[in-house]
């Protein structure tokens, strides 16, 4: 549970890839982290395909709720930004179990995959929605690496430079969602 | 009879997907500026920045101001002495739809079936209201509707006796469940009235009235007003992570209704509002 004591001051902090998971662990809700590296994006149809077996390692890997619009000419992505995470909850206790370090999306997460959070000493960022075109600058390289077919829903691996995210769910099971409304609501 | 070829509707209907995904409207951005100002949160100041910012960039470089470009909801006023020449208004409609989200590199967000799921790759079927006016000008409204906002939506049948302090607190209810999977800060639309599918079109009519301004009907002013004030003290804040900006409107519809009903619709947009108009 938030606690209301935990009155952290937000750090601004730099992880690059592969992580180190003593530094996730550290990482407190607000803080805000600059991701340097490879991350993986992924939706609803593709999270159905992973089963036990995602397109990529799991180990420490980053996995960004999102799929982009298309690539203009001559542009690296389009524009790219968080869908609801909420809609993967039911997927991703077991892909934090294979190895998965950090989720990053918008939105509320369950109370399963907040005790998986807590479990697997992972994370959960949030970048904020209707920023895409912003967000899509810190993409240096984008690779559809599986199911092609499903469209915008393919797997990307995206290289990205100071991707600026918000730690909503900490390793210690800390919400910011639950903390920020108590904090400033009347 | 004013004659206009269907292809001048699809061009406009192409031209408004593309400039309301890529241009925030000044009304929306004025709401958030002035939201900025009043913010206590620092979290919440800095993703107001953000969203200032990704703005002008969407502006200068033609990009999407959100990678939910949407499923494209069109309102059309046709006037009755107009008459359409060479395909259907409803064909013309989707056509100017498949070229905009095409040629304004926009996400296809549309499935061919609900359950199986298949992309159908163009982004159509569009959603098409149409309403008969007097007169020979046909006026067309594009609303881009992202899919996350637009799954917090509820509607309740109330009871004819119901007091407005439930339908208050129904709407607050929705907007607080809606949290920050809706993208806050928010546009909250209200149909009140009609009938089941009624209501839920006066909601997302409502949405539709430029943020700022008030329903002429006998909507009270003074509602919308309270209802904006009791949201923005939720603490959701921009994106949910706390703050004073959960809404920045409240826009509530109303109609005629059965002795027997009282339905309320609840439609919710993100910050990402996403609505232009032209007329033909």
């Amino acid at each position: 549970m938030t606690n209301n004591k935990l009155q952290t001051i937000p750090k601004l902090i730099k992880l690059n890839v592969p992580i180190v998971d003593k530094e996730v662990a550290a990482l407190k809700i607000g803080d805000e982290v600059l991701i340097s590296g490879k991350i993986y994006t992924a939706r609803d149809s593709a999270h159905k395909l992973f089963g036990n077996k995602p397109p990529f390692n799991p180990k420490g890997a980053i996995l960004f709720y999102a799929s982009p619009t298309p690539t203009p000419p001559g542009a690296i992505i389009g524009s790219i930004g968080p869908t609801t995470s909420t809609r993967m909850d039911s997927f991703t206790p077991n892909l934090l179990k294979m190895g998965i370090k950090i989720t990053i999306g918008k939105g509320h997460r369950s109370p399963e995959v907040k005790a998986a959070i807590k479990k697997y000493k992972a994370v959960y960022m949030v970048v904020p929605g209707g920023v895409a075109a912003a967000l899509s600058k810190y993409v240096k390289k984008s690779t559809i690496i599986a199911y092609p077919e499903l469209g915008p829903e393919a797997v990307l691996e995206l290289e990205v430079k100071d991707f600026p995210t918000i730690v909503a769910i900490d390793s210690k099971g800390n919400d910011l969602f639950e903390y920020g409304k108590k904090k400033y609501g009347t | 009879m004013r004659e206009v070829l269907a292809e001048k509707i699809s061009e406009t209907v192409k031209a408004l997907c593309i400039e309301a995904n890529t241009s925030l409207s000044e009304d929306v951005l004025e709401a958030i500026n002035h939201a900025l100002a009043k913010e206590k949160s620092p979290t919440g100041r800095d993703i107001l920045n953000q969203i200032i910012k990704n703005a002008q960039i969407a502006r200068r470089d033609k990009l999407p101001l959100c990678q939910d470009t949407g499923l494209a909801v069109i309102f059309v006023e046709l006037g009755q002495e107009v008459q359409i020449i060479s395909r259907t208004l409803e064909a013309a409609v989707h056509e100017g739809v498949r070229q905009g989200y095409e040629a304004g590199y926009l996400r296809k967000s549309v499935t061919e079936d609900p359950i199986q799921r298949k992309n159908t790759g163009d982004n159509t079927p569009a959603i098409l209201h149409v309403e008969l006016v007097p007169g020979d000008k046909i006026k067309i409204g594009f609303l881009a509707k992202g899919g996350g906002a637009e799954n917090c939506s509820a509607i309740r049948m109330f009871k004819p006796s119901s007091t407005k302090e439930e339908i208050e607190q129904f709407i607050i209810d929705t907007v607080e469940a809606a949290g920050p999977n809706a993208c806050p800060p928010m546009i909250v639309g209200v149909g009140i009235g009609a009938n089941f599918d009624g209501a839920a079109l006066l909601a997302k009519k409502a949405l539709c009235r430029k943020v700022g301004t008030h329903s002429s009907g006998f909507t009270p002013y003074q509602w919308e007003k309270e209802l904006l004030e009791k949201i923005n003290k939720l603490g959701i804040g921009p994106m949910g992570l706390g703050g004073t900006t959960t809404a920045l409107a409240v826009n509530i519809e109303k109609r005629p209704c059965h002795i027997s009903s009282l339905p309320v619709a609840v439609n919710i947009d993100c910050h990402s509002h996403r609505y232009k108009e032209a007329t033909i």
